[in-house]
C-alpha cells in the first residue's frame, strides 16, 4: 500500500522586514549580517494574526488543493513553538474551523523547529496502520527572537500543511523515514518566558549539524541511497548557510538544494521551515522526482523523509491554492516601528 | 640552584571543545606529557596548574586536588598547586614548577595549564576576563580588554605612525603558521583584506585582531638537567625562569604603549640565561591582540620601540625571517585558553628545539623564548629554553 502526501498547503503573512531595518535600528552593519546568514528579509504576521490564524489558512490550502472532505481527516497535529495557549490545542481550533471535527483525534507538539515533521510521522503511521484514512500534519509559527538578539534577524511567521493518505491519491510517496534524536540543550524556552535563549555558536556543530548530517546519513543507508539519486533536498534552514555547509558535507549540490531554499526572503519560520522548503519543492516538481527532506528542532532531533513523487502531482495544481513563490511575491514591507507593532512589542 | 630541564611535553587541541570538560582537558594533556617522556604517577612529586577562572567558567574552584585526583594520582597525595595570574597563569605555573625543581627540593614535577571558556556565553566570558583588570577603576567604569587594548593600540599608531595594516600582517602571520599546527583552533589563512574587513571591535581592533576564546590545556614535565637523560633523549634546557609585574591598570602607566612587567621581566631573563635579544631564534610572544605582539617584539628588545609594526611589514618575524615569532599560531590563531597559553607557548618551543615540529619547523632553532602576559600588562612572565 503506498502512502504518502495526497495534499499540502502553505501560508506565509505579506508582511516582510528587511535585515536592513532592524541593523538600522541597533546600529549594526547589515551587510555582514545579510552575508553571514544569507537571509535578506523576514515575513512578519499581521496584527491579529497567531499560530492558529496561520495553521487554519495552510489547513484550508491543503483542503482545498485536493478538494478533500475534511471528515475524512482522523488526525490532526500542530506542531509549534509558538501555540497561544499554554494550556488549550490550537489542533482544536484548526480541525473545527476546517469542518473536521469531531471525529478524528487531535493534539499539539512541540520540539523547536521540527515538530511539524513529527507531527508527519506521526500521520504516516496512523495511515500506514490503517487506523485513519487521512492525517494532516501542520507546522506553523510566529517565531519569537528577543529584540537585538541574533534571533531577531531570522525569526519569522508562517506555516505548511500537509495531508498524509494512502492508495490512487498519493502524490509523493514516503518512501521511508527515521528520526535521531539526543538531548542537546542548544536553544530553549520556559514557561512565562517571552523569548527563547540560545548557545550561540552551541547550535550549530553539535546540534544543527550532527543531527541532520547523522539523519540524513542513516536514510541513505537505509534506502541503499546516494546524494545522486535525489533530484532535490530540503533542509531546515534556520539561515542560508548552515544548510548549504550540511549539503556540501553530506555530497548535495547546489542545484539539488537551491529549490528547496526559501529562507533567504523568507526568514527562519521555526516549525514551518523545512516544510515551507519542501512545499516549494513540491510546486515544481515532475513525476518520479525523488526528494530528501531532514528537519532540524534544537533539543535536539532531526526526523529525514524520502518522497518519490508520483503522476498524481499534476492533478493537484490548481490555480486557487498560492505556490510558495506566490506567497513570496509581492510583499508589503514593514518599518521597525509597525514591526514593533505587529509582533507585540509595544507594550503599554 | 639546579639546573632544569623540561623532558616532556602535552596539549590538547584548541577550540571550541563542546564535550570535554577541563577535566578531561588536563588530564588529556597531562597523560600526552607524562607519555613523552615515560615517567609514572608514582615518579611526579608536585604538580603546578595554570588557571585563570575556573569558578567563573565553570563554577569549579579547588581545582589543584581535582586535577590530581581525575589525573589517577589522589593515592599517591602530591602536592598540587592552583596557579593565577589571569592569562600569564600559565606561564606563572611553569615558573613555580622550575623554582621548585631548581631549588632541589622536588625532583620531578609537571607544570600544567588549563582553561575551559566555552560552557559560558560570550558576554559571561568577558566579563570573566575583565577580571584580570582593575575590577574597580577600569572594569566598572566599562573598560574590557579589546577597549584597553585598542587605546594602546590607537596611541601606539598616533606615535610610532604603526598602520591598520601592519596590526593586519600580525594576523596573517599567524593564521599562516596555525595552518601547520594540528592542535590549533583557526587552521585556516586570512588576508589583510579579511581583518579589515572583519567586524569591528573596538575601534580601531577587530574580531580578526583578537584571540578568540577557547578551550584547552597543556602539561610539562620538569626534571633536574643531570637526571633529565634518564626520561628523555632530548632535553630542553630551562636557561631563564623570570616574572615581573606592574601597574595592574593602564591609565597608572607613564606609557601604556610600553609593558614595564615585559620589559622587566625580559631583562631578568636575557641576565639569567647571559644572553640578548639578538640570540633568540624564536619566540612565542603573547598576541591576545595584534597591537599586543607590536608591543611585545618591541618591549623584549627584538627591536627598537615603534617599530614593531615595520619589523611585521617586513617579514622579519615569519618562518624564515630573522625571528620567528608565534610558530604555534600565537593566541590569535591557535587560541587562548587564557591558563594553558604560558604553558602551550612552552610545549611549542620544545617541540622547535626538539626538531619536531613538522611544517612550521624553524630550521637550526636553538635558543626559544617565551612572552606570557597577565592582564594589560600588570604580570609579565618571560622563559628561555635551549637545546
Amino acid at each position: 500500500m503506498v502512502v504518502g502526501l495526497v495534499s499540502y498547503g502553505v501560508y506565509i503573512p505579506r508582511y516582510r522586514i528587511k535585515i536592513e531595518e532592524i541593523a538600522r535600528v541597533w546600529g549594526k552593519d547589515p551587510e555582514p549580517i545579510i552575508r553571514g546568514l544569507r537571509v535578506r528579509e523576514k515575513s512578519a504576521p499581521d496584527i491579529d494574526e497567531d499560530t492558529v490564524t496561520i495553521a487554519v489558512e495552510a489547513a484550508r490550502y491543503s483542503v482545498k488543493r485536493a478538494g478533500i472532505d475534511p471528515r475524512r481527516i482522523g488526525a490532526l497535529y500542530v506542531g509549534s513553538e509558538s501555540h497561544p495557549y499554554a494550556v488549550k490545542p490550537t489542533g482544536t481550533i484548526v480541525a473545527e474551523a476546517i469542518g473536521a471535527t469531531p471525529h478524528l483525534t487531535v493534539a499539539d507538539y512541540e520540539f523547536a523547529c521540527k515538530a511539524g515533521t513529527a507531527a508527519m510521522q506521526t500521520c504516516y503511521a496512523l495511515v500506514k496502520a490503517d487506523m485513519i484514512d487521512l492525517g494532516m500534519a501542520i507546522g506553523a509559527d510566529v517565531s519569537q527572537g528577543a529584540p537585538n538578539d541574533a534571533l531577531e534577524f531570522t525569526a519569522a511567521a508562517g506555516g505548511m500543511a500537509a495531508i498524509i493518505g494512502k492508495g490512487n491519491d498519493v502524490i509523493a510517496e514516503i518512501e521511508h523515514t527515521l528520526s535521531y534524536t539526543t538531548d542537546t540543550p542548544d536553544f530553549w524556552r520556559r514557561e512565562g518566558q517571552p523569548y527563547p535563549e540560545h548557545g550561540g555558536r552551541f547550535t550549530g556543530e553539535p546540534a544543527y549539524f550532527k543531527h541532520i548530517y547523522n539523519a540524513t546519513k542513516m536514510l541513505l543507508d537505509a534506502t541503499s541511497t546516494t546524494p545522486e539519486d535525489y533530484r532535490y533536498v530540503v533542509f531546515h534552514q534556520p539561515n542560508g548557510k548552515f544548510p548549504m555547509n550540511v549539503a556540501k558535507k553530506l555530497g548535495f549540490t547546489e542545484q539539488q538544494l537551491l529549490p528547496g531554499l526559501v529562507v533567504g526572503r523568507l526568514g527562519n519560520t521555526y516549525s514551518a521551515s523545512s516544510m515551507i522548503g519542501l512545499a516549494a519543492v513540491l510546486d515544481k516538481a515532475e513525476p518520479g522526482d525523488r526528494i530528501l527532506m531532514t528537519s532540524f528542532g534544537s533539543g535536539a532531533g532531526s526526523d529525514t523523509f524520502s518522497f518519490v513523487v508520483r503522476d498524481t502531482i499534476e492533478k493537484i495544481r490548481v490555480k486557487e491554492v498560492p505556490t510558495v513563490e506566490e506567497l513570496l511575491s509581492s510583499p508589503i514591507y514593514l518599518d521597525y516601528a509597525l514591526y514593533a507593532k505587529h509582533k507585540n512589542k509595544i507594550k503599554f | 640552584m639546579r639546573e632544569v630541564a623540561v623532558v616532556g611535553v602535552g596539549c590538547t587541541r584548541f577550540g571550541e571543545l563542546w564535550n570535554r570538560s577541563l577535566r578531561d582537558l588536563v588530564v588529556e594533556a597531562g597523560i600526552e606529557a607524562l607519555e613523552d617522556c615515560g615517567v609514572g604517577g608514582e615518579e611526579i612529586d608536585a604538580l603546578f596548574v595554570g588557571n585563570m577562572s575556573s569558578g567563573q567558567f565553570t563554577k569549579q574552584e579547588h581545582i589543584g586536588c581535582l586535577i590530581a585526583d581525575y589525573a589517577g594520582l589522589a593515592s599517591f597525595h602530591i602536592p598540587s598547586v592552583r596557579v593565577e595570574g589571569a592569562c600569564a597563569s600559565g606561564g606563572l605555573a611553569m615558573h613555580q614548577a622550575f623554582l621548585a625543581v631548581a631549588s632541589g627540593y622536588y625532583d620531578v614535577v609537571v607544570a600544567a595549564g588549563v582553561e575551559k571558556m566555552t560552557d559560558v556565553s560570550t558576554e559571561d566570558a568577558t566579563d570573566a576576563l575583565a577580571a584580570a583588570s582593575d575590577r574597580e577603576w577600569e572594569g566598572f567604569a566599562g573598560a574590557t580588554f579589546p577597549g584597553l587594548y585598542a587605546m594602546i593600540a590607537r596611541l601606539h599608531m598616533h606615535r610610532y605612525g604603526t598602520t591598520r595594516e601592519q596590526l593586519a600582517l600580525v594576523s596573517v602571520k599567524n593564521h599562516a603558521n596555525a595552518v601547520h599546527n594540528p592542535k590549533a583552533q583557526y587552521r585556516r589563512n586570512v588576508s589583510v583584506e579579511d581583518v579589515l574587513n572583519s567586524p569591528i571591535v573596538a575601534d580601531p581592533l577587530r574580531v580578526l585582531d583578537c584571540s578568540p576564546i577557547t578551550d584547552g590545556a597543556a602539561a610539562v614535565v620538569l626534571a633536574p638537567l643531570d637526571i633529565a637523560s634518564e626520561y628523555t633523549d632530548t632535553p630542553i634546557r630551562v636557561k631563564a625562569s623570570a616574572c615581573a609585574t606592574s601597574t595592574i591598570s593602564l591609565h597608572d602607566r607613564e606609557d601604556i604603549t610600553t609593558l614595564d612587567a615585559t620589559k622587566e621581566a625580559a631583562k631578568r631573563a636575557y641576565s639569567m640565561a647571559h644572553i640578548s635579544p639578538a640570540d633568540v631564534d624564536i619566540a612565542e610572544v603573547h598576541d591576545c591582540f595584534t597591537i599586543a605582539e607590536i608591543c611585545a617584539i618591541e618591549d623584549l628588545g627584538f627591536c627598537a620601540k615603534g617599530e614593531g609594526g615595520k619589523m611585521t611589514e617586513d617579514g622579519e618575524t615569519e618562518i624564515g625571517g630573522k625571528i620567528p615569532v608565534n610558530t604555534s599560531g600565537g593566541l590569535k590563531a591557535c587560541g587562548h585558553p587564557v591558563g594553558a597559553t604560558g604553558i602551550k607557548q612552552i610545549v611549542e618551543v620544545v617541540q622547535q628545539l626538539r626538531g619536531e615540529a613538522g611544517k612550521r619547523q624553524v630550521d637550526g632553532a636553538e635558543l626559544a623564548l617565551t612572552h606570557n602576559v597577565g592582564g594589560s600588562g600588570g604580570t609579565a612572565v618571560v622563559h628561555i629554553l635551549s637545546r
